[in-house]
């Protein structure tokens, strides 16, 4: 009885005077500091952002932003509630001291914690030539700011756009620019579009329809070289095949960075996949073993799913900083009892070519796909994802009512194929190879990455170790 | 005034639209896209909007932006 | 916690409602102004067999499931009731057919449901129409008030006839380009339909019950009549109206057959109003039920789109629909429905099922996550929903402004015979005044 009260007492006093500081403030840094305050936190909260904006909602940057009906400062984030908290923007943490708690910043600020939060997302990887990256006319987008400038490039009316990488964000790129009725070339190094989140199978799909929208899309291509005229602004660019193409404007989409050089030395389990955490958001050390006051959510987190196995999963998905953030700051100031975990059904979306596409589940853990409902001709139907006679995935265009009943199979580990619709079967529901990419492959980064067992694991490393420096590349404005 | 739709939960049932056609707009059948932060003249159109998704995928603000409840 | 003694547990077993008695008293005439007693005995099994080949779906998540499941077929063909029916009582079968000879969007399956819908929301609505439902609103606001200036002077007003009714019958056949002026006669025939082939209840059985069946189905065929020569007409003179493009204008999918044109317009009209009606009328008869809900509305206009929906939940204005069918046995709440049985969705009873509203009953126009199936759920979720809305809002909006101290004359008010399209036959209220 005593200890019980003693633990009660406990967290009485850290929702009291506990100070919580949260690394990040984007999506999940923001629903964490509200869950916090919906928890009863009444104890100092400190929110530090490398960027100027208060917290922003990033999905439109590719979509409605481009395309020039919404304003790139206009995604700001709506408020549930008060968080009443100190809000450091525009300023980076450049360090963390795990022995003295302390948070340390570009200015030179140390920021002192009780429980900490990691929330630091993830930045566009740069082009790959640091020289060729500073021609004008050369973008990456992840920020307002890139959004900003690069809708005034589309908007000036150029004469080809050039995207290089055919992941959801550059297909939506590609799409916005043929919507603005641009000429634009996608290069794509695997064999189709979205073949990393979605398999060939879709993939081929999503390459018939870029090519009916008239994308020119060049695949199992890469950019070696970018050239620029005497003004210093982006002209050609040089592909693996032989070809050269007049561009104006480049778009480097080449996947993620996940932010956590500024966790360097703090003996962690950092590293190309991200900050391990178990499925209560608490980050492991170095060694593996978990700690009691550092905490991550969002595009940087890594943590076992027992749905797939117990493997790690880094998801850069939109309600897994929801939902992370809000089960990350429930736990901040939980003890073990009343600690939840973080197992969402991993879900995304895409608007490009008029079509939605919406997936649920972990497609690359799956190596079947059986479509069951639709016209693969129509570009409306669902598929689903098999591995070992289990349903692990399901993916749908333009059909997504359809999509919880698959993603009730998933969650029920339900057998694959599953039975067919009584109606509009799409084929013959014999499952085939849904053509994952080898991961020994370097492609795109995917948006779901299975990455081993071990927190300190680093999968398959696809670019040479080279220290990107923080705070992403420079573009031309 | 400030939205975001949680365009998982979106499933393209697009109640919504038409109570709200500055701020939300379809793109071919399904494909939701919207202004994340309309005029506040249009608070009773994007109020009716997310009260009639079926799915709650609207989120609309609980704070203004002086930070006192909308 | 007390516990309690055998007998009493006995007594429980005994007084407790089979699945079937349950469902039989909810759907009885005399429970028409409050099934729910018995939906809330019903849905202690929430997927029960309710009748022979019948399996009734009461429980929120269990509805929310089957509604999405793709073995669950809407094509009335498919269902067990299409076949007895025929057998046992040919005028009942009929309702079956009663939207007409070809099918409707709610009484078909994928690809042909989704194209049929397609091809009319293609003149009606996002992403091929946007405007039209906007484009009503000053209409919608100009009828409401017309309606209400013609009480002035009057400290009584029926407001199922005299305010729900005429708005959105206006509405409709404005867009449809069903001409107001014939209304009179077809809105006796809907009566007849309503009252004779949407009574699911036991008293459809009865020598009454089958005499207002007989005379639905001879109205429904009249009323079939009519819109197949409406339809001829758009096609040899085609007009700006939705009807006349749905028969004349190719869109990706072509044009509508004048077949399925003439059942959808079936579908487009009744339902286009008729719901939209019982929605009006209930939400004046919750909000002047519950004490401080009109202040609270007319003071935080704000708060009338979610009490709309809020009104929705506690009395579904379509309580179920019976098309429904397993084309597959379906394993759910621990149970199987068998392959070939009716499956009725009742909306009106998981939308108070207490494991997903808390305080179900409880009218809350503040109530977060308020996800209920007043509009149906899945594919064949309310066609017209985004119109619906805009003019039970607006009305709404504008009764809240202008009726003076409202009143309840009686309540619960008379309601109309259907169990599936249900509402009051007439709201009788007092009031002080109608403001400018």
């Amino acid at each position: 009885m005593k200890t019980a009260a003693l633990v009660a007492d406990l967290v009485t006093e850290f929702k009291t005077h506990g100070r919580i500081v949260i690394v990040g403030a984007s999506l999940a840094g923001l629903r964490a500091a509200e869950a916090l305050r919906d928890e009863g936190f009444n104890g100092s909260l400190t929110i530090i952002g490398d960027e100027k904006h208060e917290p922003y909602d990033r999905p439109p940057l590719s979509k409605q932003v481009l395309k020039g009906w919404v304003r790139a400062d206009h995604t700001k984030l709506p408020r549930m509630r008060k968080v009443d908290a100190e809000w450091r923007l525009g300023v980076a943490a450049t360090g963390l001291d795990r022995q003295t708690k302390q948070v340390r910043l570009a200015n030179g600020d140390q920021v002192p914690f009780d429980r900490l939060l990691i929330a630091t997302g993830v930045r566009s990887r740069p082009w790959f030539n640091p020289k060729e990256a500073t021609l004008e006319g050369v973008f990456t987008l992840r920020t307002s700011d890139d959004s900003g400038r690069l809708q005034a490039a589309l908007a000036a009316k150029p004469g080809r756009v050039l995207i290089v990488g055919a992941g959801f964000i550059g297909s939506e790129m590609a799409s916005v620019c043929r919507e603005l009725g641009l000429a634009v070339t996608v290069a794509e190094r695997a064999e189709a579009p979205l073949v990393g989140a979605l398999g060939g199978v879709i993939g081929d799909i999503a390459a018939a329809m870029q090519r009916d929208h008239g994308v020119d899309l060049r695949t199992g291509v890469s950019v070696e070289a970018l050239e620029g005229d005497a003004n210093g602004h982006v002209r050609r660019a040089k592909l693996s095949d032989g070809t050269t193409l007049d561009v104006d404007v480049v778009v480097a989409s080449l996947g993620s960075i996940r932010n956590t050089e500024w966790l360097d030395g703090a003996g962690l389990a950092t590293g190309f996949w991200g900050v391990a955490c178990d499925a209560g958001c608490r980050v492991f050390d170095i060694n593996g073993v978990v700690t009691d006051s550092i905490f991550v959510a969002g595009d940087i987190a890594r943590a076992p799913h027992a749905l797939y196995e117990y493997q790690f999963l880094a998801l850069e998905h939109w309600d897994n900083a929801v939902f992370g953030g809000r089960v990350a700051g429930h736990n901040m100031v939980s003890l073990e009892a009343d600690r939840r975990p973080h197992l969402p059904l991993p879900a995304f979306w895409s608007g490009q070519f008029g079509v939605n596409i919406k997936g649920v589940g972990v497609g690359p853990f799956g190596d079947e796909i059986v479509i069951t409902q639709g016209s693969i001709k129509d570009r409306r139907f669902a598929a689903a994802y098999g591995r070992r006679g289990r349903i692990v995935a399901a993916v749908t265009f333009n059909h997504g009512k359809w999509l919880e009943y698959y993603g009730a199979l998933i969650e029920r580990s339900a057998p694959f194929p599953p039975p067919p619709p009584g109606y509009d079967q799409a084929g013959d529901m014999k499952p085939i190879p849904a053509r994952f990419p080898d991961p020994r492959v370097p492609t795109g980064v995917p948006d779901v990455v299975l990455t081993g067992h071990d927190p300190n694991e680093r999968g398959a490393e696809y670019r040479p170790k080279k220290r990107d420096p923080v705070g992403a590349t420079k573009h031309a404005a | 005034m400030r939205i975001v739709i949680d365009l998982n939960r979106c499933q393209g049932y697009a109640q919504c639209v038409p109570l709200a056609p500055t701020v939300l707009k379809l793109n071919g059948e399904e494909a939701l896209m919207y202004d994340p932060n309309p005029d506040d003249s249009l608070r009773q159109q994007v109020l009716r909007a997310a009260a009639s998704c079926p799915v709650q995928a609207i989120i609309v603000d609980r704070l203004d932006e002086k930070g006192e409840k909308a | 916690m007390q516990s309690k003694t055998a007998s009493a547990v006995a007594a429980e077993l005994k007084n407790r409602m089979t699945p079937e008695t349950a469902y039989a008293e909810a759907m009885k005439f005399e429970n028409r102004a409050n099934p729910y007693p018995f939906f809330d005995e019903l849905r202690k099994t929430p997927v029960a067999r309710v009748a022979n080949g019948i399996y009734a779906v009461t429980g929120y998540r269990e509805l929310l499931a089957l509604a999405h499941d793709p073995r669950v077929s809407s094509d009335m063909s498919h269902s067990p009731l299409s076949a007895r029916l025929a057998v046992e009582a040919p005028a009942e079968a009929d309702h079956m057919k009663a939207y007409g000879k070809a099918k409707t969007m709610i009484t078909s399956d994928p690809p042909e449901h989704d194209r049929m819908r397609r091809q009319a929301m293609r003149h009606f609505g996002p992403p091929h129409t946007p405007d039209l439902i906007p484009k009503m609103e000053a209409d919608i606001q100009r009828l409401c008030n017309q309606l209400l200036d013609k009480a002035k002077g009057k400290t009584r007003l029926d407001v199922v006839d005299d305010y729900a009714y005429p708005v959105p019958v206006a509405v409709i056949c404005k867009i449809l380009g069903v001409p107001l002026k014939d209304e009179p006669t077809f809105h006796a025939w809907i009566h007849d339909f309503m009252a004779g082939l949407m009574d699911m209840g036991p008293e459809a059985a009865t020598e009454e019950g089958k005499a207002r069946a007989a005379k639905g189905k001879e109205s429904t065929a009249a009323l079939m009549q009519y819109l197949t020569e409406l339809i001829q007409r758009f096609i040899r003179e085609p007009g700006e109206s939705m009807l006349s493009k749905m028969v004349n204008d190719d869109g990706a999918d072509g044009r509508m057959s004048p077949q399925e044109a003439v059942s959808n317009a079936g579908l487009l009209l009744i339902a286009g109003h008729d719901s939209t009606v019982n929605t009006i009328s209930h939400c004046v008869l919750t909000v002047l039920r519950n004490p401080g809900a009109f202040e609270l509305l007319r003071s935080r206009p704000s708060l009338i789109p979610a009490a709309v929906e809020e009104v929705l939940r506690v009395e579904s204005a379509v309580q179920f629909f019976p098309s429904r069918s397993a084309l597959a046995d379906i394993e759910i709440a621990g149970t199987v429905i068998p392959k070939g049985s009716a499956v009725f969705l009742m909306y009106g009873a998981a939308n108070r099922d207490p494991s997903r509203f808390p305080d179900p009953n409880k009218f809350d126009p503040e109530r977060r996550d308020n996800e209920h199936f007043g509009w149906g759920s899945g594919i064949h979720t309310c066609f017209g929903g985004p119109l619906a809305r805009l003019e039970v809002n607006l009305a709404l909006e504008t009764f809240l402004h202008r009726v003076k101290n409202p009143r309840l004359v009686v309540d619960p008010p008379p309601y109309r015979q259907s169990n599936v399209f249900r509402g009051p036959q007439h709201l009788l209220i007092d009031f002080d005044r109608i403001r400018d």
